[in-house]
């Protein structure tokens, strides 16, 4: 037991390595889960307000890439940002920014899903006084989006929980570079591969406390602001 | 408003951690999770970067899998220790010169109680005879890695095919040294090991050295500067200053010098006519 405290020690007594882990971390996660938000959310609405021809296949498509093996999108972006890929240019491969971008891959899916579900079931709600007063399509997709902004919220910790508890893409696109590219999940995989068991769930402890902390901050920003809201 | 707030501030740590500088002195170095898992680059790599500011960024991988790493590009510098796929890599163009590094050797491992009984033997090929014959677990790498390939060309001193020859006892798990012993410590089975990760593994169980000191069993580690010839983005000279470093006194004592209990893990040997 020694060693899983002494993760935990090594956090609370500001162990720049490890603390530089975290930091990375949740930096790379929630700029992914932004990055797929910017996208997802819009897509989301836009799916569930607009009819066009290949629009069921389109959501039957997102909804089963809400289970996209992270080790398949990390491959995928691996061959795309190698220097012998389409993208390899722009020098980007084993770069917390490649993590970021195979991450958003990771979570818009999952964004996009849950919002266009959320925007059409408020859809049926509002339909006819939305429609009676004639508001133009843009309005109403924001609309929808700002009332539904309390269940967004939830529907981006899902977003920010997956790319957080996911080894696979950055593995691969980051190379688990110390000191560069190396995040909780892929530390507490090369502890494990160097048998260091203890290490690697202290480790797996502290990416917990973490998510729970987070998950609390946001639940608690929300009940506020529902008060407030009313 | 909170969740555009929430937007807001991600959007914000994004750009933040977006911008990777660009003009920073570093090299990437494939290499093998030998060398990562043993904890020797955590060792020498700061007295490298004390000494030229170069950062030397560590993708550690199996031989196969940094070799090919590099043959993409995505590497300037092979760290690896597979002496025919190092010497195909560079016949095949994608390596400069090949330098050798360092030794160590590889161990058979395997429970305590032996069940295969090949403790103390000095023939390592005989005792694979024995680990076949007797169906004992044995657990292959199976990743094309370096110490993959040795087990595989010791299988065939043994006059064993073992693509033939292999059944349920012979696990090939596709995974990196450190995987290998943690999966034989859970099923108390046979597997090839490096030396040096070896002695810094930690979760050993049951497991002890059964079979070393055959000269079969020696380690020859060697470095190659990817090829800017195939490769123009490679940073050639900076490249080139690691491995220089590598080959000089001054890195191979720092090679020396890492210990784990007292125990020596690698043995420089550039500059002693080195296979």
């Amino acid at each position: 037991m020694a060693d899983e405290s002494s993760a935990l020690m090594l956090l609370l007594s500001g162990d720049p390595t490890l603390f530089d882990i975290v930091r990375l971390s949740l930096v790379v996660s929630l700029a992914a889960t932004a990055l797929a938000g910017l996208i997802g959310f819009p897509l989301g609405a836009f799916l569930a307000l607009v009819r066009f021809p290949g629009r069921t296949g389109l959501i039957v498509v997102l909804n089963a890439f809400m289970g996209l093996p992270p080790v398949v999108v990390g491959l995928v972006a691996y061959l795309m940002l190698s220097r012998s890929g389409p993208l390899g240019f722009l020098d980007l491969l084993f770069s917390p920014t490649a993590m970021v971008i195979a991450q958003s891959i990771l979570v818009l899916p999952i964004l996009a899903s849950l919002t266009r579900q959320t925007v059409e079931d408020l859809w049926s709600e509002y339909r006819n006084e939305l429609t009676a007063l004639r508001v133009r399509p843009v309005l109403r997709v924001t609309t929808l989006l700002w009332d539904a902004r309390f269940s967004l919220v939830t529907i981006l910790l899902a977003g920010f929980g997956r790319a957080a508890a996911e080894v696979g893409t950055v593995m691969i696109v980051g190379g688990n570079i110390e000191g560069f590219s190396r995040t909780m999940t892929t530390a507490i995989a090369l502890e494990t591969s160097k048998g260091d068991l203890p290490l690697a769930i202290g480790l797996g402890i502290v990416l917990i406390t973490i998510m729970i902390t987070i998950n609390a901050l946001a639940w608690g920003v929300r009940r506020m602001g529902e008060i407030r809201a009313g | 408003m909170l969740s555009r707030r929430f937007l807001i501030a991600a959007i914000l740590v994004a750009t933040f951690a977006a911008p990777v500088p660009a003009q920073d002195k570093s090299i990437v170095v494939a290499s093998t999770t030998s060398t990562q898992d043993s904890g020797l680059f955590g060792h020498i790599l700061p007295m490298f970067k004390a000494k030229t500011g170069i950062d030397v960024k560590v993708v550690a991988q199996g031989t196969g899998q940094a070799l090919d790493t590099a043959r993409r590009g995505d590497a300037d510098v092979v760290f690896v220790h597979a002496k025919a796929q190092e010497e195909k890599f560079i016949a095949d163009g994608f390596g400069v010169k090949r330098y050798p590094v360092m030794y160590n050797d590889f161990v058979l491992i395997g429970p305590k109680d032996d069940p295969a009984g090949i403790k103390g033997t000095k023939d390592v090929t005989a005792a694979f005879r024995t680990i076949k014959d007797k169906g004992v677990s044995f657990v292959s790498r199976g990743d094309k890695s370096g110490t993959h390939t040795a087990e595989l060309n010791l299988w065939k001193a043994a006059g064993i095919d073992i693509a033939q020859d292999k059944g349920a006892w012979y696990k090939e798990i596709g995974q990196g040294m450190g995987a290998a012993l943690n999966t034989a410590a859970s099923m108390n089975g046979y597997v090839l090991a490096d030396r040096g990760t070896w002695l810094a593994f930690k979760n050993r169980g049951d497991l002890e050295i059964l079979v070393e000191g055959d000269r079969r069993l020696f380690n020859q580690y060697g470095i190659i500067l990817v090829n800017p010839a195939q490769h123009p983005h490679v940073k050639a000279d900076l490249g080139q200053a690691f491995i220089d470093w590598v080959v000089s006194p001054e890195g191979q004592q720092a090679i020396a010098d890492y210990k784990i209990g007292g125990q020596q893990l690698f043995f420089p040997n550039a500059t002693s006519g080195a296979p």
